[in-house]
């Protein structure tokens, strides 16, 4: 059996990856593959990262039998990998503990990132507050309007929050403009990405900082139900949390593997953000991957209740599990969203994340077409409290 | 004798019977080189501020003394340009124009200009979008003679700068100063028509040029590259322009022409525009002058 190795060293799964940044970057990309790969296999980096993921992110998140709900859905045994009990609520800080402790050891003193809900934002800031550095982070000014509480936040953590005004005013064209500020600021400054997106080496490296989770799974499941779960399931917007429980089984092919996308107010519909459902290949910031857009390659504006999967792009490796059949991708409405969201409240007492609650939607429809005995393990990727006043406001009301 | 010889044969009797067309930019520069004169390459994107006026700005920069224009193909996500250019982009998208349309936009253009060479300058997705051999055949026929694509560097554009090739268009290229040798060595391999050196880090519209870095710089890497080099980003007044004139084979200028696009009504845009150009091609052919004092 073959041993799974992606990307190859240029970067690229299959057809999709890769470097696809303007000259001025390339040296910055080199210098960073080349000190990321170092560190990588460095005992003293990788001993550093795992105390700080256990004594400050508070890992391992532990994996929660939610029995009143798989037994209200009849069908199959609902597991919940607990992503949202991580220390600022998500995944995120996974990724952004990593990159910062790079940061540091590259000697760079300021660090940008991009956000569009602001759950990146804030981790990045978190981090950035952690190791005394300088924080800046690009939002679109549309999303700094939509979501007040967590630039407050940022601003409270010490980070200087940048609304950007081109474009349509959100994720992408923050990530536009935090690629401008590290093409003109690349000697002191360190840019983190916030999912696995952007040119090489970052959607292998955010993968890598993402798959303690499924590490995590894989021994958890062992000790807890003496097996591995039938099937993995992970919503998807740029990709990391999914990513970041996929990876560590891939070689396991009786896992299923399936990836939950937004379809907004439907796939038939222009409202949507389901990326691998209905984009095409192109190039978008930094890489080849699914995109939405025109017949002539414009990107289109994306739409989804949730803003961390509201994002036109999608993680190379997700494009390349895609198409060669490892993984299977599928949408959920915003509407079955909120549904799963309040379930997942009443049944169990814990509330998702908008993100989250896609993949929770999923299963709500998958577990009873299953017998009693299988087990399905979801990424519970954050905390819904950030989502408050959207939820409200769907249902009518307002804060 | 093969049919694959007989193809190449064929293609290389085709390529003979239409030499009037190809190697405009080589043509220019040879040219300028024998009057001792050095390029002025203006960028303006197509369809900015609106596409009716693309054509006659396109003539009106010829008229005034650009030797080579640098056309820009619209797109929603420019990541490599600053605010002024990413303005101009969204004036052009307001209109909804396509890369087909930029490259009817050259048809047009050459139904009057035989001899000025047009470099499309633009992003990756909307190439791939129209696919790489589709676009390469139709851009030929329209007239294009070089493309600088910002987010395709050599490592990822074998196939595309082979798909070029094939038909005659120049891959252009960029270097900035963050480029190490090795990779100069391979540029220099791969890029036809002339090498675009970025003078500064950061986006285009920055103005921090440092002289002596960018001559630093180009002596370094005339040891590499044959192919004339043009240096553009920073280059916003005459004294600038002068000064990169001197030390570059063409002078790339974007923003600055952007900016006064920008400013004046439509009504003055040909005119205005006309005289930055002017301005600047008597600031570029001033070291000519110098030269002449001086014998």
């Amino acid at each position: 059996m073959s041993v799974y190795d992606l990307p190859n060293k240029k970067g690229h799964f299959g057809p999709y990856g890769g470097v696809f940044v303007a000259e001025t970057l390339i040296s910055a990309l080199e210098d960073l593959q080349k000190q990321y790969e170092f560190y990588r296999n460095d005992a003293d980096f990788q001993s550093e990262l795992s105390d700080e993921l256990k004594h400050y992110v508070g890992r391992p998140s532990p994996i929660y039998h939610a029995k009143r709900w798989s037994e209200y859905l009849g069908g199959a045994q609902i597991l919940l990998k607990r992503e949202d009990l991580n220390h600022t609520g998500a995944h995120k800080i996974n990724n952004t503990v990593g990159q910062a402790l790079l940061a540091r050891r590259m000697g760079k003193k300021r660090v940008i990132a991009e956000t569009g809900a602001g759950q990146h934002g804030v981790a990045s800031a978190t981090v950035a507050a952690r190791y005394g550095m300088e924080c800046v982070v690009y939002m679109g000014s549309e999303d700094v309007r939509r979501q007040a509480t967590n630039v407050y936040r940022m601003k409270l953590l010490g980070a200087t929050v940048v609304p950007v005004e081109s474009g349509s005013r959100t994720l992408k064209d923050a990530l536009n403009e935090a690629m401008r500020d590290w093409v003109t600021n690349v000697e002191n400054t360190f840019y983190i990405i916030g999912t696995v997106a952007g040119p090489h080496p970052y959607p292998m490296m955010v993968r890598d900082f993402q798959a303690v989770i499924g590490n995590e799974a894989k021994t958890q499941m062992q000790e807890d139900f003496a097996r591995q779960p039938d099937a993995l399931i992970a919503c998807v917007g740029g990709g990391s949390n999914a990513i970041g429980l996929f990876y560590p089984y891939i070689d396991d092919v009786n896992v299923r593997l399936i990836g939950v996308e937004a379809a907004g107010k439907g796939i038939d519909t222009n409202q949507h953000a389901a990326t691998l459902s209905m984009g095409k290949p192109g190039v978008l910031h930094g890489n080849r991957t699914y995109l939405i857009q025109d017949d002539n390659g414009q990107i289109i504006e994306t739409h989804s209740i949730s803003a961390g999967l509201d994002y036109p792009g999608v993680g190379p490796e997700h494009a390349w599990l895609k198409d060669s059949g490892r993984a299977e991708y599928v949408a959920i409405t915003d509407d079955e969203a909120l549904a799963a969201f309040h379930t997942l409240c009443r049944y169990e007492g814990i509330m998702p994340a908008l993100e989250s609650s896609h993949a929770l939607a999923y299963v709500a429809k998958y577990a009873p077409t299953l017998p009693k005995d299988k087990l399905l393990l979801v990424n519970l990727s954050g905390r819904g409290d950030k989502d408050m006043a959207t939820v409200a406001q769907m249902s009518g009301l307002t804060l | 004798m093969s049919l694959d010889s007989i193809k190449n044969l064929l293609n290389l009797f085709n390529r003979q019977g239409d030499t009037k067309r190809t190697n405009r930019i080589a043509k220019t520069f040879a040219g300028l080189k024998e009057q001792d004169r050095k390029a002025l390459i203006p960028f303006i994107t197509a369809g900015d501020p609106h596409p009716k006026y693309t054509v006659p700005l396109m003539h009106q920069l010829v008229q005034s003394g650009a030797d080579i224009i640098e056309l820009g193909v619209p797109f929603s996500d420019p990541m490599a340009d600053g605010p002024t250019i990413q303005r101009s982009s969204e004036r052009a998208l307001k209109h909804h124009v396509s890369l087909s349309d930029v490259l009817k936009i050259v048809a047009e253009f050459r139904k009057t200009n035989t001899s000025t060479p047009i470099v499309l300058m633009g992003y990756a997705n909307p190439v791939e979008a129209l696919g790489h051999a589709s676009f390469a055949a139709k851009a030929r026929d329209c007239g294009v003679d070089g493309v600088l694509i910002v987010d395709y560097p050599p490592e990822e554009s074998s196939e595309w700068v082979q798909c070029l090739d094939q038909h005659e268009i120049d891959a252009i290229f960029l270097l900035s100063p963050t480029t190490h040798q090795q990779r100069v060595e391979q540029v220099a391999k791969m890029a036809k028509g002339f090498i675009y050196y970025v003078s500064l880090k950061g986006v285009t519209g920055a103005s921090h040029l440092d002289l002596q870095d960018v001559n630093t710089m180009l002596m370094q890497l005339r040891q590499y590259i044959s192919l004339p080099i043009g240096v553009g980003f920073g280059i916003r007044d005459s004294a600038t322009a002068k000064a990169v004139a001197e030390l570059a084979d063409a002078v790339v200028v974007g923003s600055w022409i952007i900016e006064e696009i920008e400013k004046c009504s439509e009504s003055e845009l040909l005119n205005n525009v006309g005289s930055l150009i002017k301005k600047i091609r008597v600031a570029i052919d001033e070291i000519q002058r110098n030269v002449d004092n001086t014998l």
